[in-house]
């Protein structure tokens, strides 16, 4: 027999084992999802889902593909918050502080609370994350939030009304366009392609006869 | 959270550590490789895996039965209640899919001045683009060229890669790192500006690009940034669930289903491009998969009732390290970089049984022999899975290494009190990716006229077994070539009458062939409720 725990769908009371993820939960309580599930595996931010413990003070936030239900958990998932996402050319934007203030203004309204980090279900430091973009620093602001799939969660707990994961996506595009450094070796690669500098060794290759290709590779050198 | 059995095998395994992680294993042999493909890799199987087709262009060809099942299934429309004389879109290019194929063709359909539409069943970039985690192949380095990735990726596909298909994934990859790159995509790089490239399995040159152990969604969100910021329409909750000919037998646009409404919509385009992913969903012989909740093989089940024909359908990568443990994470992706960073493969009696960088198949056929006749495995629950000796990366690489190199995998195991630094974890192979699919032209055009096709969908770009990193590669080359094509073309089409017929025809044929099927197809998600 399965050690079964008790947990509030929507409010609704259902019996479920004790080893299921919430989002298998809900599907071993008959729902058949539509919204709220992407990747099933903590990558793509579609099951954000908040859930508090019966007698707890504390409101929770999860990814339900990546969570393990509790006995007496009240679950309430969040497949869609209206972010702000605003549009922008990538190729006129410059990595300035000047452009955080014109597409987001709203972050320089944070009051340091800290409920989006409270809440990050990648336990990120999200406000640590906005402090960086304030000041215009893209590349610590980028680094930081590195991982943030993107749920939703820290904006609806956010009283500012910031939409931190459009502000990071920013950050990284600028910091991955304009702030890494070049990559010189891939610019030349590229110029010799271009250039037609391959085609021989390709062709010659694409013409030979399988056999030899097979000893090609058998026998090819590996890179230590 | 390791069961006490699992304990007294991981003393084997960290009392070999020092021995193991200083071993340099031997490869196969071709011969040896082929051997334990034949007794051990699923796509090998004879029997009742697998179906020989019974109608369309595909005839006669082995297929996984639950493909065939949908391949030969019933349409979800009757043609005779669609009206096609109204559409509710009409486009240039309609994309269907919005992965990292789709979301890179429906940016250069735009670039070229098309006037594009993405649908998508679920959100853009619910897709195994976004699960990617190790990283992308090209051959950007002065030791490497992409001659060498070309006999590396032909190779590892046992040589049945088509030619033409190959060539351009190989020489056109450096260009579309830069393009990422441009678009603002973050790679691991040295303060220099080098990129930071490792070993994928069956490579020989470090060509492993990488952003961190994210690198999918890295690539995948940016694209989807992108496309929103062009303001190209993309209709979610929506799939596409019978493509549209027009009277000259030419794609012409789609019938789409609203996945929550239930509401049908009619798209014209005057050029279509499947880009649809993948088939883990589908969960062939009863594997775990890696892939997304969306993953149905439905892009082939379109095409294939629309005229196109498929290519080496039979073939699937098992990724050989999913997660065997625990089972809340059963079969989910563990990244082949935890090899590439220096993990290897340990059996329960601790020892090296293999080098940690064969090709796919390869690996995953010797991991499913040291758990069934060799009797190595580690019980799960679930099955039985090896050791990956993570503690050995921070051994080689030095303390920080995980935490830096691939936060998702430590942050994954962490939720279950595994600690990857400290302790090594179970693996098993996991359904991974559709290495067959639609046959396309090198313009990325099926054998239905206007009908484009770009990454997992596509069959043939990788012969019969792919290599890590040549997927993303792919969704990115092949989708700007099929965006890019399917905007040029779309110059010269006028767009007949709208038909369905086509779909009857089919059916037609299925009755005729004796098949009695109550299947629908495309499956469009799997049922997961209690039965």
């Amino acid at each position: 027999m399965e050690n079964m725990v008790r947990v509030f769908l929507f409010g609704k009371q259902y019996e479920v084992p004790s080893n299921l993820t919430i989002m298998k939960a809900m599907e071993y309580a008959g729902y058949q999802l539509i919204r709220g599930c992407g990747c099933r595996n903590g990558f793509c931010g579609a099951c954000a889902t908040i859930y508090r413990i019966k007698g707890d003070r504390e409101l929770k936030a999860c990814l339900a593909c990546q969570t393990q239900v509790q006995d007496n958990m009240y679950v309430a998932t969040l497949p869609f918050f209206p972010l702000i996402k605003q549009v922008y050319d990538v190729e006129k934007i410059r990595p300035e502080q000047a452009v955080m203030m014109q597409l987001y203004p709203e972050i320089y309204s944070c009051i340091g609370c800290n409920a989006c980090t409270k809440s990050c279900t990648q336990s990120l430091n999200v406000m640590q994350y906005i402090a960086y973009a304030q000041r215009g620093d893209f590349e610590k602001c980028a680094e930081e939030s590195f991982d943030c799939v993107m749920c939703g969660v820290c904006s609806s707990r956010c009283p500012a009304g910031i939409s931190h994961p459009q502000v990071a996506m920013l950050a990284r595009r600028l910091n991955g366009k304009y702030i890494a450094p070049k990559s010189q070796h891939l610019e030349d690669r590229v110029k010799e392609i271009q250039n037609g500098d391959f085609n021989e060794l390709i062709e010659k290759l694409m013409n030979k006869p399988i056999a030899e290709l097979q000893e090609l590779y058998n026998n090819r050198d590996i890179e230590k | 959270m390791y069961t006490n059995e699992m304990l007294e095998s991981m003393k084997k395994v960290e009392a070999n550590r020092e021995a193991n992680a200083a071993l340099e294993p031997r490869r196969m042999t071709a011969e040896e490789k082929d051997a334990l493909l034949r007794a051990y890799h699923p796509d090998y199987k004879e029997g009742e895996e697998f179906v020989h087709l019974l109608v369309g262009p595909n005839k006669g060809d082995k297929v996984p039965k639950e493909l065939g099942a949908l391949l030969q299934g019933k349409s979800r429309v009757n043609p005779a209640e669609i009206d096609l004389s109204s559409p509710d879109y009409d486009v240039d290019v309609l994309i269907i899919g919005g992965g990292g194929a789709g979301a890179s063709a429906a940016i250069e359909a735009d670039n070229a001045g098309a006037k594009v539409m993405v649908v998508t069943k679920l959100r853009m970039g619910d897709a195994n683009t976004m699960m990617a985690e190790g990283g992308i192949q090209a051959a950007d380095k002065p030791n490497d060229s992409p001659a060498i990735h070309y006999l590396d990726a032909f190779g590892g596909g046992h040589f049945a890669a088509k030619p033409e298909l190959l060539r351009t994934l190989v020489t056109e990859a450096p260009e579309a790192i830069q393009w990422l790159n441009n678009l603002g995509v973050e790679f691991d790089k040295a303060p220099d500006g080098t990129m930071i490239t490792t070993h994928g399995g069956g490579t020989s040159r470090k060509r492993m690009h990488a952003a961190k152990d994210y690198s999918g969604a890295e690539i995948m969100r940016t694209l989807r940034d992108e496309v929103l910021n062009r303001g190209i329409p993309v209709v979610d909750f929506t799939a596409a669930i019978e493509i549209l000919k027009d009277e000259k037998g030419c794609a012409a646009g789609a019938v789409l289903l609203n996945m929550e409404t239930k509401e049908i919509l009619i798209a014209r385009a005057k050029t279509v491009v499947i880009a649809t992913g993948g088939a883990g969903r589908l969960h062939y012989q009863g594997f775990p998969t890696s892939n997304h909740y969306g993953a149905t093989a439905d892009g082939l089940v379109l095409a294939y009732r629309a005229g196109a024909k498929l290519l080496y359908a039979d073939t699937l990568q098992y990724h050989p390290t999913g997660a065997a443990f625990p089972e809340q994470i059963f079969g989910a992706l563990v990244t082949e970089k935890v090899r590439s960073l220096g993990a290897k493969l340990i059996n329960a009696d601790g020892e090296c049984f293999m080098h940690p960088l064969e090709t796919r198949d390869v690996s995953a056929a010797s991991i499913i022999r040291e758990c069934s006749d060799r009797g190595k495995g580690v019980k799960t629950g679930d099955g039985y899975g090896v050791w990956l000796d993570t503690p050995m990366i921070e051994m080689k690489g030095g303390e920080g290494t995980i935490e830096k190199r691939i936060p998702a995998m430590l942050r994954m195991f962490a939720k279950y009190d595994i600690d990857i630094r400290k302790q090594p974890i179970l693996v098993y192979p996991t359904l991974h990716y559709q290495n067959g699919g639609i046959d396309i032209t090198a313009d990325c055009e099926s054998g239905v006229e206007n009908l484009f096709v770009a990454g997992e969908a596509v069959g043939g770009i990788h012969g019969r077994n792919r290599l890590m990193g040549n997927s993303l590669l792919d969704v990115v080359v092949f989708g700007r070539n099929a965006g890019r094509n399917a905007a040029l073309r779309s110059k010269d089409v006028t767009v007949g009458a709208l038909s369905l017929e086509h779909v009857n025809t089919f059916e037609k044929a299925c009755e005729e062939a004796g098949i009695h099927s109550d299947v629908v197809s495309p499956k469009l998600l799997p049922d997961y409720r209690r039965k």
